[in-house]
């Protein structure tokens, strides 16, 4: 119990990412879907940064720099699709984007 | 036993930040709840030895990240509450149970697979700044130059997506162009 090994921390990141998948199933706003995919983020790279510590191996580590990389980029492209969308539509709820129009 | 109590403490507080995040109907308190979650994530970093990477979650996701969704909410309406998804119940059955499998999954496959190999071990004697950059830089240089194309291409364009008259280019038009759009935009202005 008081021994913190890499079990704890693959448990907290699972809680986490189903913290995250439940955000990503109830929300109705993208901004709010956006939110959810930083905490599933997130929560790998916690298990990735275990995983390297408990093992002494650094890969675990090089892959959490990538994962960071790709969501600044994610959230600077989706960010700007969603200025774009609500400078056209006024609102950003997922239901106005079930079908594609030109 | 001072990991321990750190460990329980910030796993309660970054769990408790990100339910916030996912349940809260106030998108303010939302980005603030997420942004706390993530400092409070560096804290296992750090906990883990990986000094570095503790800093770089601080920089960019408290930094860089919050400060874009900040900038980005001020274009939306943040002060409506936001509405909640009534979906269909037998897809959020279906997902949850594929959840669970995917979570056993993730917990089993470091236990299952308990004859892994380091594949570049941690070199005795050196801090976990210097290992990261030996290791980023020998081994995954290629990657890295790869990331450093994508982030210029995502800046580039979140600049032309997000900027106003980004269809027009300066350098391919007249001198008298620029000089009639230029009237036209004090005559809207004034």
């Amino acid at each position: 119990m008081m021994e913190i090994g890499l079990n704890h921390y693959l448990v907290l990141s699972t809680i986490l990412f189903a913290i995250g998948l439940v955000g990503v199933m109830r929300r109705k706003n993208l901004l709010m879907l956006f939110f959810a995919t930083e905490i599933l983020l997130n929560s790998v790279n916690i298990s990735f940064a275990a995983i390297s510590h408990f093992y002494g191996d650094l890969t675990g580590q090089m892959f959490v720099f990538f994962v960071i990389a790709i969501a600044a980029s994610e959230v600077a492209v989706g960010l700007g699709l969603l200025v774009v969308w609500h400078k056209k539509h006024n609102n950003i709820d997922l239901d106005t984007m079930t079908s594609m129009r030109g | 036993m001072f990991e321990a109590v750190a460990f329980y403490l910030f796993a309660f507080l970054t769990i408790s930040m990100f339910w916030i995040t996912v349940t809260t109907s106030q998108a303010l308190y939302a980005l603030t709840a997420l942004a706390a979650g993530m400092i409070f994530i560096s804290a296992f970093f750090f906990i883990l030895g990986a000094d570095f990477l503790g800093a770089i979650q601080i920089v960019v996701y408290s930094g860089a990240v919050m400060a874009l969704y900040s900038f980005g909410m001020m274009f939306f309406d943040t002060t409506r509450d936001v509405k909640e998804k009534q979906g269909n119940k037998a897809i959020i059955l279906g997902l949850s149970v594929l959840a669970a499998i995917l979570i056993v999954a993730i917990v089993a496959g470091p236990i299952v697979s308990d004859n892994i190999q380091a594949l570049y071990p941690v070199i005795e004697g050196a801090g976990n700044t210097q290992q990261v950059g030996l290791v980023l830089f020998t081994k995954y240089l290629v990657p890295f130059e790869v990331a450093a194309v994508m982030l210029l291409v995502a800046m580039v364009a979140g600049i032309v997506l997000a900027g106003k008259k980004m269809d027009l280019s300066l350098t391919l038009m007249d001198e008298e162009e620029i000089q009639s759009m230029d009237n036209q935009d004090k005559k809207v202005l004034s």
